[in-house]
């Protein structure tokens, strides 16, 4: 193991989560070995919140959601009550899609949950299925996570034979299956229209917008919720605590806990469940109740807020609240709750290009800007890595990624935005092409030096060459 | 044998009744579409032709569509790969700690190349996108079963133990060892959309009348 790197607080059955002080909404559990069986999560109040919400009316239980204001903790931070509210009226059958296909870069979160504590994602399900009349659940889960598969399957079973999923849940007239699906790796169909078409056995390619939301049209045609994995981890504790009580936790805009994956340069990297909106950037990087500061006692050169697709960010940036509005007006965002942070060895354009790349390889093709923008940005930030840059080469990286992401971008650029608008300014059908651009326009922005030393080549284009002797023009 | 006993006999018996079990959990067949693939690949270890032509007639699509679904997932092989698949992560957060580094080194330790397989059919060695253990970088999969933090060293030990038979992990192909299961009374139905129409009745108001 790498001796810089410090260890305490790690759990062995949970690689890379710290149980650090502050309160456990979601990662209550973690600290069992055995957290994942039913037993566990009887014994420490498991299906409590279900009970609880069969106590009420469905239509209560969705008010309680709405008033705890819980964002959805996929990326995009849309309040989940409100999405939930979407769904037209008397269109049935209503169908809810379980986003486990966790793979933004840096993003490490669910499948902790998925692994952990299956049972408090599938009570979460239910909980969702009971309030809003959803007659099915589809949990996909990422194919490449196949401890997760194994857990949830495990833990989809046991709550069958006990009573808790399927016909007749308690006893009472709420019947729902979860059915557990699985992918076979690709990064897009997180996007949540992808996520359906795949779960309808095709390429999973995004459908065109509009419907924005796939509560209009979804699964089948049907009107469908998508919910990523920890937004439904939270049901469990909201309903068996109240909407009150849940307020109590973090910011008055971003209640509740939020799970933040910090990776990177880092003394102590983990997944750390942090009080919403109010702890900081600077707090999470540097507290000694979390990541303790860069590694060797380096500086920090930059970092990115938000999972893969977010613009970077740098130190003037450590103040600001982990919060979606805050971050946003600086021109970037928390997205999947994924922090990489790099100190002063770093490679700027290297550590872009591979960010790029990443991009490039998942396209899915579908749009030509997306899919011819990402390959030439990856294909350009290598030549430039190679020593094999041109001069107009920074020009032509800013020139494509405004062909994929119209600028000004970042938006805070011009100040007058308060956060990245929705949907993102884009010239495809969803934010997988603008996602490469926010590496390229953050480095260029700050580290153009960086860039230029590496062009060392002088001869691009011979703009005016004469043509050889005896060659037809 | 019979046109319809061959193309039978792609599945073993067990893994027809399996992919009739997949299938009888979704409203629609062709939802079964990608864990009728994943059943096929942990059966064989790669997707064959044949496989793909009895997928497409449970889920009631043509082979080029099975084919061109499954192309779409970077998971589904066409080709037999090694027993052991080796995916290292090198994107961002492991790239910071090596994980170039550990690619290369794995190609240089099975003698091969990124995409390769050894000669002795043991290992396949690949580059992998995140996995989700950002806060164990460098980090790799084995046939999808993690290994974080992983030092050369590690990884020359790794692949002794796999060698040796040393190991818990099932061979390429094989995902989740626990399959959904229930008995028909405990679970709810997964009729087709066409035919659940009304509001289910737990949330049944008077002023909700059924769509027509």
């Amino acid at each position: 193991m790498d001796p810089r790197l410090e260890s305490d607080g790690y759990l062995a059955h949970a690689p890379g989560y710290v149980a650090n002080a502050g309160p456990k909404l979601i990662t209550s559990r973690f600290a069992d070995a055995d957290s994942f069986t039913l037993q566990r999560y009887l014994a420490t109040g498991g299906y409590r919140g279900l009970q609880a919400a069969l106590a009420m009316t469905p239509q209560e239980v969705h008010q309680q959601v709405r008033e705890a204001t819980l964002l959805g903790r996929g990326g995009a931070g849309f309040p989940a009550g409100v999405k939930w509210g979407f769904l037209p009226p008397g269109k049935h059958p209503y169908y809810l899609v379980v986003n486990g296909d966790e793979s933004e870069p840096g993003t490490y979160k669910d499948r902790l949950l998925m692994e952990r504590d299956p049972h408090q994602l599938i009570e979460g399900c239910l909980i969702a299925c009971y309030a809003l009349g959803l007659q099915q659940c589809f949990l996909y889960v990422r194919g490449e996570m196949a401890q997760a598969q194994e857990r949830i399957a495990a833990a989809l079973n046991d709550a069958y034979e006990a009573g808790y999923v399927g016909n007749s849940i308690c006893g009472s007239d709420f019947s729902v299956d979860i059915v557990m699906s699985w992918g076979a790796g690709a990064y897009i169909v997180g996007e949540e229209t992808a996520l359906i078409e795949s779960l309808e056995g095709r390429r999973g390619m995004p459908r065109l917008k509009p419907p924005y939301f796939p509560a209009a049209i979804g699964l089948y045609g049907q009107p469908t919720i998508v919910n990523n994995v920890e937004t439904l981890s939270n049901l469990p504790w909201l309903l068996t605590n109240g909407a009150e009580a849940y307020l109590g936790h973090g910011s008055e805009s971003s209640p509740g806990t939020r799970l933040f994956a910090v990776s990177g340069h880092l003394r102590r990297p983990g997944v750390y469940e942090v009080e919403h909106g109010v702890t900081t950037f600077r707090e999470l990087l540097y507290g000694d109740d979390y990541c303790r500061g860069i590694r060797d006692g380096r500086e920090l050169k930059m970092f990115i807020p938000g999972g893969g697709s977010a613009p970077w960010f740098f130190a003037e940036h450590l103040d600001l609240p982990l919060e979606a509005r805050p971050v946003g007006a600086a021109g970037s965002m928390l997205g999947s709750g994924a922090i990489v942070v790099m100190d002063d060895t770093t490679d700027a354009v290297k550590a872009a290009w591979r960010v790029v790349k990443f991009f490039a390889r998942e396209s899915c093709g579908k749009c030509t800007p997306c899919r011819e923008g990402t390959t030439w940005l990856e294909q350009i930030l290598r030549r430039i890595l190679d020593g094999e840059g041109r001069p107009a080469d920074i020009d032509l990286l800013l020139d494509i990624g405004d062909n994929i992401s119209p600028g000004p971008y970042p938006v805070a650029a011009h100040g007058e935005l308060e956060a990245v608008p929705f949907p993102p300014r884009q010239t495809t059908i969803c934010p997988l092409g603008p996602s490469a651009v926010a590496p390229v326009v953050s480095t260029i922005r700050r580290f153009r030096h960086e860039y230029e030393a590496k062009i060392t080549r002088r001869d691009s284009i011979p703009v005016t060459a004469a043509a050889p002797a005896g060659a037809v023009l | 044998m019979s046109p319809a006993a061959a193309a039978a006999a792609v599945f073993t018996a067990d893994n027809e009744a399996r992919a009739a079990e997949i299938i009888s959990w979704f409203p629609r067949p062709r939802s079964a579409m990608i864990p009728l693939l994943h059943l096929a690949q942990e059966q064989d270890g790669h997707l064959s032709d044949a496989a793909m032509r009895r997928v497409g007639e449970l889920v009631g699509a043509t082979t080029a569509e099975v084919r061109g679904t499954a192309s779409f997932y970077e998971m589904f092989r066409f080709e037999p790969v090694g027993r052991y698949l080796v995916n290292v992560c090198t994107n961002i957060s492991c790239l910071l700690w090596g994980g170039e580094e550990l690619l290369e080194h794995a190609c240089e330790v099975l003698g091969t190349e990124v995409g390769g397989t050894t000669s002795d059919g043991m290992f396949t060695v690949d580059e992998a996108e995140c996995v989700a253990a950002c806060t164990e970088a460098p980090c790799l999969q084995v046939n999808y079963r993690y290994r974080g933090r992983v030092s050369h060293a590690d990884f020359d030990q790794l692949v002794k133990d796999l060698r040796a038979g040393r190991t818990d992990i099932p061979r390429h192909g094989v995902l989740s060892q626990v399959r959904q299961r229930a008995d028909d009374q405990r679970r709810a139905g997964a009729p087709p959309p066409e035919q659940a129409r009304e509001a289910p009745v737990w949330i049944r108001r008077p002023d909700e009348q059924p769509a027509n």
